[in-house]
């Protein structure tokens, strides 16, 4: 892959921009079909120039207007916001307090500096194959609880483009709820609790709900693998007395002498799982037995969320195929159905696609006679001939989803229609019935 | 055709019309009434729900609410009220139709303003709360029907299907009981103060809540409902107090809903000094007790406590300047400077009587605001005991006070259950029963006896000085805290019940 430059970026943003961005794509999903009237128009979008401008309250008429205007200003960053009560670029000659945030996908980040004090390989903006799992883990976990418990449709995942990943949840409902519904959410789907001072973050009632329950299965598939192997969260005494933080002081003694006998984290963890099993329950306000293993399995593995990413309706979030300036990658959407395989050093960096498109153009253009018709006909194939056509084909995919369930929904409400409309004539024949009969 | 001066006779309704208006002994108002009634009728309404209310406040106090003792208080005095309140019952028709109207009069007296919406709800809340816990369990179903609300109970099927998830997730229920509890099934969007604790079993976007959790659900829809009404009346109550039949009933009601307004200066000068230190262990909350006695102690109270204790005093009749001359004489006596007290404390003391600054004449602080807002920390001796002072401390204290050890193990309880007002309750009663039971130690003075005449001014002075409801947290997450605030909230003035209960022991 073409190493990255960001001194490049103008550049290259240049050329992104101009043949490579999927603006039909990204318009077909925010403008929801079309239904409700100036929905696009009255989204916000945010821009953050070279030299670190920053512009807000961005709003486009259509299509066009969003690729010219975004061709124009060559963004590096590009955040979606909330779709208003009025257009954003005139929220100035709104009416005071009449301007208001009204609907927003809900969304979800998830960053990797969030777990540093569970990771030992890497910390803060650092990220590498073995850490990664825990991204995986957390996307298996918050997914099945967005569809199965809540009943969310369309998710979207989307690769950050350094240390994390974003989800849009875009029901037509979903976009529709409340801050409070969604702060909710986001409680519901919270385990690990406390800061820096907190040893124990994770405690869990005698009577463990559903979805902490699915919740764990999913970590135990991966827990040998990431947590005992590539972690090595037992690997030697520095490690494992941070585990010991959070076990009951009782079993401390026994643990370290048993530890020293064993030679692997794998060996040390089925130590410890026997010798939670086996301690007594009549100890006060100290659980043992299965809770505890889980309780150390979540503290490692469990997504960590930021609530005030969720919450707020107005919330500014990075947007699917935008660049991320310091790693050159682009936000890419991720294949659930490959959750397993993704690999966030496989994602094409800007760089690397505009190379692919070049060494393409330059051949292709030797062929082709008539420059204008190729032109276009390069823009709507182009990032097809690169690296980013995988991606844009997982975002096609969710989009036929969307309009699935956007024409199952119209057909539904006319049904109904058609059905009463129906009634209502049996009803006017019958009164004939008897004067028929008269006959 | 022409009818002239025919008058319209107002249609009885006979037998299944009359069950049809009201089929449910509860309802949620939903509707207001389109009949005509007389002022007299209309009057008479009003002042029995308020009465209705008060009654709830009052019982909210001093039982724990849901208790069999509080259940059948609350239930004779709906019924000496004759208002509706059993589903069961012949001809209903009458206590519902009060029910219905009465309630939407007030509604017109309690719209006016913060507090006594929220007091209104309130009372109105737990009303409905008790009538929801006596409906028999069939009935349930259909007075969700009639109320439009989207609630359905779940077939036993499905519920067999779920019920391990069902269990696991309800903290309300316990192993094998499930059969013979209804599931609803709602949107989780309905029932967010159950799912964000995860108390709830989901599934494909639908919260299982068994009958226990329904409650909790109907109640805040009960509330959000009746808050959006009363803003709403709010907007239309000019061209309602325009009526001059109806402005000075609405006005008297809605200030009738205290009993007394505390804060007028009428109790300035009741009280003399030397009086105080008796009054302290005799008739003081322990709070106030607490508080004298540190500032006899240390001869100093940090600022928490001057401002409860300060106000506290203002409130049982201190004037401004025996309140003066009190704390200086105090803090002098701990070897600080006069002029330095003239500075720096003097003027905060003025100003809390409302003579410096913006001249707000402040009111005691209510039990709420003690219980809810600035805990004490180390050094502190402000407020309440049943809160904030560790259970042994409390166990020791009032055994130094001299209560009975089934006295204390009752109030440690009603503790552990937050229920700290009615510990509060329970202190007074044993204190002053122990008083009056004992014969010579009854009174020492004779103008305490004086005090406790049925005018009962001194008890009612310091009674007095406890009402005021002021600085509640709009919203509180549903969490421990919040019984605090179900059980806390409900006493507009729970000294109130000490001057009640001190005059109903005289007898």
């Amino acid at each position: 892959m073409e190493p990255f430059d960001p001194a490049e970026l103008p550049e290259l943003l240049k050329l992104y921009y101009r043949r490579l961005f999927p603006y039909a794509q990204y318009y077909r999903w925010l403008n929801y079909g079309g239904v409700v009237k100036n929905y696009f128009q009255h989204r916000e979008f945010s821009f953050t120039l070279k030299d670190d401008i920053y512009i807000r309250y961005q709003s486009f008429n259509n299509q066009s207007d969003l690729e010219k205007e975004m061709q124009k200003m060559n963004p590096y960053k590009i955040d979606i916001g909330a779709v208003y009560s009025h257009r954003p670029n005139q929220h100035n000659t709104v009416k005071l307090g009449a301007f208001q945030a009204q609907e927003k996908e809900l969304v979800f980040d998830i960053d990797m500096t969030d777990y540093d004090d569970v990771r030992r390989c890497c910390s803060s903006a650092d990220i590498c194959s073995k850490c990664w799992t825990l991204m995986t883990m957390a996307i298996r976990i918050i997914d099945r609880a967005l569809k199965e418990d809540f009943g969310f449709k369309h998710r979207l995942w989307v690769y950050s483009g350094r240390r994390g990943v974003h989800c849009w949840v875009c029901d037509e409902s979903v976009r529709k709820l409340s801050s409070a519904v969604r702060s909710g959410i986001v409680e519901y789907l919270s385990l690990v609790k406390g800061g820096q001072d907190v040893k124990k973050k994770v405690h869990l009632s005698e009577n463990v709900h559903p979805f902490v329950r699915k919740s764990i299965s999913i970590i135990k598939k991966y827990f040998e693998g990431y947590a005992l192997v590539g972690q090595d969260i037992l690997e030697n005494k520095e490690s494992w007395d941070k585990i010991l933080a959070l076990v009951p002081e009782t079993m401390h003694n026994d643990l370290q002498q048993n530890f020293q006998k064993h030679h692997s984290s794998l060996q040390r963890w089925e130590y410890l799982k026997k010798a939670a099993s086996q301690c007594p329950s009549n100890i006060k306000n100290e659980k043992c037995g299965p809770w505890l293993e889980w309780e150390i399995m979540l503290q490692y593995c469990f997504p960590r969320l930021d609530i005030n990413v969720s919450k707020g309706i107005n919330h500014l979030l990075k947007s699917p195929f935008s660049v991320h300036p310091k790693t050159g990658r682009i936000s890419v959407p991720i294949d659930l159905q490959k959750v397993d395989q993704f690999d966030p050093f496989a994602v094409p960096t800007i760089s690397s696609i505009c190379h692919e498109l070049d060494a393409i153009f330059t051949s292709e253009a030797e062929k082709e006679e008539n420059q204008a018709e190729s032109d276009i006909k390069h823009r709507t194939r182009d990032y097809k001939k690169t690296s980013l056509a995988p991606y844009v084909k997982v975002f096609e995919q969710f989009l036929e989803n969307l309009d699935k369930s956007r024409k199952g929904e119209l057909l539904k409400k006319s049904g109904t229609m058609r059905e009463t409309k129906m009634n209502y004539t049996k009803m006017n024949s019958l009164p004939c019935l008897p004067a028929y009969w008269k006959y | 055709m022409e009818f002239s001066g025919v008058k319209r006779r107002k249609p009885w309704l006979i037998g299944d019309q009359r069950k049809a208006s009201y089929p449910h002994s509860l309802q949620f108002y939903l509707q207001p009434p389109s009949e005509n009634i007389s002022l007299i009728e209309f009057e008479n309404l009003a002042i029995d729900r308020l009465k209705l209310l008060k009654s709830v406040e009052n019982l909210g106090v001093s039982y724990v609410k849901g208790t069999e003792l509080y259940q059948s208080k609350l239930e004779a005095e709906i019924r000496r009220l004759k208002f509706s309140y059993r589903e069961s019952l012949e001809d209903e028709y009458e206590p519902r139709r009060k029910d219905h109207i009465s309630h939407f009069i007030l509604r017109l007296a309690y719209c006016q303003s913060e507090d006594l919406r929220r007091w209104f709800i309130q009372q109105e809340m737990d009303l409905l709360r008790f009538r929801f816990s006596i409906l028999p369990k069939d009935k349930i179903q259909s007075f969700l029907q009639d109320s439009h609300l989207h609630f359905e109970a779940i077939s036993e099927e499905e519920k067999n299907l779920r019920e391990q998830e069902i269990i696991a997730s309800s903290t309300s229920l316990g192993g094998p009981k499930l059969e013979l509890e209804y599931v609803y099934k709602i949107p989780f969007a309905d029932a967010l103060d159950l799912f964000r604790g995860r108390k709830v079993y989901l599934e494909n976007g639908f919260a299982y809540v068994p009958l226990k959790d329904i409650v909790a659900i109907i109640l805040n829809e009960f509330r959000a409902k009746l808050s959006k009404a009363l803003a709403l009346t709010a907007r239309s109550l000019p061209a309602v107090q325009s009526d001059e039949r109806l402005q000075p009933l609405l006005n008297h009601l809605s200030h009738s809903y205290i009993g007394q307004d505390y804060s007028i200066q009428g109790n300035a000068g009741k009280i003399s000094l030397d009086q105080i230190d008796s009054l302290s262990t005799k008739s003081f909350p322990p709070c106030m007790r607490q508080l004298h006695k540190a500032l006899r102690e240390n001869h100093h109270l940090r600022h928490g406590g001057r401002m409860q204790y300060g106000l506290f005093l203002k409130g049982i009749g201190l004037t401004l300047e025996q309140a003066l001359q009190f704390w200086k004489q105090e803090f002098i006596k701990g070897k600080m400077d006069p002029d330095k007290f003239d500075k720096g404390y003097s003027y905060n003391i003025r100003h809390s009587f409302g003579k410096e600054g913006k001249r707000t004449d402040y009111t005691p602080f209510s039990c709420l605001k003690i219980i809810l807002t600035n805990p004490p920390s180390q050094g502190d001796y402000h407020g309440c005991p049943f809160r904030h002072s560790d259970p042994e401390l409390l166990k020791q204290k009032l055994q130094s006070y001299k209560i009975t050890p089934g006295g204390i193990s009752q109030i440690l309880d009603l503790v552990k259950g937050t229920h700290y007002q009615v510990a509060c309750q329970k202190y007074f009663e044993m204190t002053h029963n122990k008083i009056s039971q004992c014969g010579q130690m009854v009174f020492k003075e004779p103008n305490e006896k004086d005090a406790l005449a049925p005018s009962g001014n001194v008890k009612r002075h310091i009674a007095a000085a406890q009402s005021q409801r002021s600085g509640m947290r709009p919203t509180l997450p549903i969490t421990a805290q919040c019984r605090v605030v179900t059980t806390a909230f409900s006493a507009s003035c729970l000294l109130k019940q000490y001057s009640r209960l001190s005059s109903s022991v005289q007898g």
